[in-house]
């Protein structure tokens, strides 16, 4: 950083360790952020990036270090003074009041009044920042009918409206498409060029590095690394991230399975309610076959036809070649069949139960005598998944609600492996999981293909579904909209077809 | 029956970093509270007051919370299952009248006392059959049955109260069998057959699951809608058991039996520490809530202190109860 010596320091942590309950979140952390710089925050679900984010911006508060703002030490440090001092945090969870409209969310908490009855200036108000920043959205518009990605730019007003010096952005990405990703992107710049800071906090590595001045990486609640972006790379940054070199992350890709094999899995003409049209596909043993599209393709709803959570209006569904009609969750238990689905939080895992019980869970006939519980059984068949899919610590007792992302989807995955599925159904399989059980949970896909089970799958990330996949389907308006074959495919040649003539090559988060 | 979960949820703290000596006692205070609680307050009250520590008083004590104790230990269930059920005290009230009916009509305190708590499960299945086949949910389906089940009460005496004269009728109520009441055996083996229940069977298994969890429940394969069912008549099977005691004591069947008992219910359950959002509590835990509370008005009555004193200690602990427990959900 002795190059940036003349670049005025805005807000210094120094020292700044949090701990929540018996979680070490920030140990020993100290980061200087300059005026005028977008700086980045790398690092795997839980290397402390949100928190010591919220630290900065007062919804949390440290338990030992110090703040500087404009080298004044602040003893007292919470959301209300951080604005005050013009630091003002963007959160993952937008928190605005979707019954209000625009210019009233902007001016929220900060309105003109006279001893409490509301001025009557909110429209020139809103007019002066429009001209400043001009993101051209209506004020009178009610919030709740806008789109994520103008949410946001409501929730960057409200930031502006504070006059916000320093600009926190925790994953502002995520719910937004490749084209609002590049708007965004351009609004940074703005604010950038106005003079503000801007802490972007993102899991998106490309984005990292396209536009942020600095870049801060964090492992196990401690920055193992700040310096210039224009000096990293992503595999530099991932091995920072993971304290080690990266080796080849996704495993050889096993044989492809021969055509005459009957299908494990076999769909035709499939029609749903929820907007699936006239699917076919078939899913031999051993053979993963990959279903690319984007968020909102129809991709989870043929999901949910297939383990019978949602009807069928037309069509059959085929298990080793016999009509599998009476579908149901529990039907498909019992037929050997598994669902990860895309949600493990919502629809996955029973998040205030243990390891062990959320594992056996689709599997308790089978470890019951009458309907009592053999436990000894039951932890015996936990401990030994738990291993299997390498949860650490290994300890079945614990709520899942304590272990971090990655091992909250590797719980999910023991959870259906119990069963000893020939049929899994992984929808998303990595969403949300730092690169460490990434690799781990790829292995697992491939290993399973190796020993025969027939798998679905169902990814955003464009790489995994080429790597890992025998054969890749192109879902687009809820029906299959082309084939390619992964081995001679790049992620290019994908977004092209999925695009199809839309015309927009852009790339793809 | 203790429950193994309350060990586990000890060590979980510990999961991905130790903990330190201190982590560890504000664990145990807080997992243990209500029990801390009443041995406290046990103790206080036995130095207080000279009547407390004493067989009678203790045998007493049990025998009068024992309808609103096999309650609340089935009202676990439900809570656990993420729901509400506020119909007991009117369940209560129908298995009341119809307890000393049915002795009456057909001549058998057996027969009539026996079929009580059929009354009860039949009602309770009626809950579950409305909070799942009409999807409303169980606070408002069950308040409304409340109201119907209440109105029957009311409809079949007329208003009045049934008397029973057969002297048999109070021996479940009344008398002592080797020195302890018999209601007293009755909330035993209710309570072990409702542990046993929830802890070491599939069904109750999955209680906890579709309370923490109902949609990851359903993609299991677990039919949600028949555990709610049951879980809703083993409530109200519950509250015929608890309203065949309460028939027993007083010889009479009547119409506005049990009336706020689902809600003392709530509150005892509640007070021992099962969340009211699903999927986490102890039976343990609930008796403790009812005889701490239990403990609570008893101080007051032996120590002849006003008891509008009572609901307003009561309330209060009950507050504290809850905030603690809000505070540990923050805190995380």
């Amino acid at each position: 950083m002795t190059a940036e010596n003349s670049t005025s320091t805005l807000l210094r942590v120094e020292h700044v360790s949090k701990r929540f309950g018996a979680t070490q979140a920030l140990h020993q952390v100290s980061l200087e952020l300059h005026e005028g710089e977008i700086h980045g925050f790398a690092g795997e679900n839980g290397a402390g990036k949100s928190t010591l984010a919220k630290i900065i911006s007062g919804l949390y508060q440290q338990d030992s270090g110090e703040i500087y703002v404009d080298g004044d030490r602040v003893t007292k440090w919470d959301t209300a003074r951080a604005q005050h001092r013009g630091v003002v945090l963007i959160a993952q969870e937008l928190s605005l009041v979707p019954e209000m409209s625009v210019a009233q969310n902007v001016f929220l908490g900060i309105e003109s009044n006279r001893l409490g009855v509301l001025s009557d200036d909110l429209q020139e108000r809103y007019q002066l920042l429009e001209e400043s920043i001009g993101f051209g959205l209506d004020p009178q518009k009610r919030l709740g009918s806008l789109s994520i990605a103008e949410r946001q730019k409501v929730e960057i007003m409200r930031a502006l409206a504070r006059d916000a010096r320093i600009i926190i952005m925790d994953e502002p990405t995520s719910s937004l498409t490749a084209d609002e990703v590049d708007k965004l992107h351009t609004i940074i710049q703005k604010l950038k060029s106005q003079g503000r800071t801007i802490i972007y906090v993102t899991h998106f590595l490309e984005s990292l590095l396209e536009i942020c001045d600095r870049v801060t990486v964090m492992r196990d609640g401690q920055i193992v690394k700040t310096s210039d972006a224009s000096n990293e790379t992503k595999v530099s940054i991932v091995e920072y991230m993971l304290g080690r070199s990266l080796s080849h992350t996704f495993p050889e890709r096993s044989a492809g399975v021969e055509a005459s094999v009957t299908p494990k899995l076999e769909l035709r003409n499939v029609s749903t309610q929820t907007g699936v049209r006239n699917v076919s596909l078939t899913v031999r043993p051993g053979e993963i076959v990959g279903l690319a599209g984007l968020v909102g393709s129809g991709r989870t709803e043929i999901a949910r036809a297939i383990f019978g959570v949602d009807p069928v209006i037309e069509g059959e569904i085929f298990i080793d070649g016999k009509p599998y009609d009476h579908r149901s969750p529990r039907q498909s238990v019992e037929q050997g069949i598994a669902l990860i689905p895309e949600d493990r939080r919502a629809q996955g895992l029973v998040m205030v139960r243990s390891v062990r019980e959320n594992i056996s869970l689709p599997h308790l006939q089978s470890i019951s005598v009458g309907k009592v519980l053999r436990r000894r059984v039951e932890t015996k068949r936990a401990k030994e998944l738990v291993n299997n899919v390498s949860i650490t610590p290994p300890r079945i007792a614990a709520n899942v609600s304590d272990f971090s992302g990655g091992n909250q989807q590797k719980v999910l995955f023991a959870k259906w492996l119990m069963g000893n599925p020939s049929l899994i159904i992984l929808d998303e399989p990595t969403r949300g999981v730092d690169i460490g059980a990434k690799v781990t949970i790829y292995e697992i896909i491939a290993e399973l293909a190796r020993r025969g089970a027939a798998i679905l799958l169902i990814s955003s990330e464009h790489t995994e579904v080429l790597e890992l996949s025998h054969r890749v389907h192109l879902v687009r308006n809820g029906t299959i909209a082309g084939e390619l074959d992964p081995r001679v495919s790049s992620v290019d040649d994908l977004l092209f077809k999925l695009f199809g003539l839309e015309n927009e090559l852009s790339e793809g988060r | 029956m203790a429950d193994m979960n309350q060990g586990e949820s000890l060590r979980a703290y510990s999961n991905e970093r130790e903990l330190t000596g201190g982590d560890r006692v504000i664990t145990f205070l807080r997992e243990y509270a209500v029990l801390i609680l009443l041995v406290a307050l046990f103790i206080a009250l036995s130095f207080a007051s000279d009547s407390f520590f004493s067989l009678a008083n203790i045998l007493n004590i049990l025998n009068q919370q024992t309808p609103l104790a096999i309650i609340a230990v089935a009202g676990t269930m439900v809570i656990i299952a993420g729901g509400f059920d506020l119909s007991t005290g009117a369940i209560f009230a129908v298995a009341n009248v119809l307890a000393a009916w049915m002795t009456v009509h057909f001549g058998s305190v057996t027969l009539g006392l026996a079929l009580t708590p059929l009354i009860g499960l039949i009602l309770g299945s009626i809950n579950g059959l409305i909070v799942t086949r009409l999807k409303i949910h169980s606070f408002l389906a069950t308040l409304a049955s409340s109201l119907a089940y209440r109105a029957i009460a009311v409809l079949i005496t007329g208003g009045a109260l049934i008397s029973v004269a057969d002297p048999h009728f109070a021996t479940l109520g009344r008398e002592k069998f080797l020195g302890v009441f018999w209601s007293i055996y009755v909330l035993a083996a209710f309570v072990l057959v409702a542990g046993f229940l929830l802890n070491r069977t599939t069904y109750g298994r999955y209680v906890f699951a579709i309370g923490g969890n109902p949609e990851a429940a359903e993609l299991s394969g677990i039919s949600v809608d028949r555990v709610r069912v049951m879980v809703f008549g083993f409530s109200g099977l519950a509250a015929g058991l608890a309203s065949a005691i309460a028939v027993s004591r007083v010889a009479s069947g009547q119409p506005l039996a049990g009336t706020g008992i689902e809600l003392q219910a709530i509150a005892a359950i509640i007070l021992g520490g099962t969340s009211i959002y699903g999927g986490v509590g102890a039976i343990w835990r609930s008796l403790g809530g009812v005889y701490l509370i239990a403990l609570i008005g008893n101080g007051f009555n032996l120590m002849n202190v006003n008891p509008l004193f009572k609901d307003l200690v009561t309330g209060v602990i009950i507050l504290l109860a809850v905030a603690i427990s809000a505070s540990e959900r923050k805190r995380r």
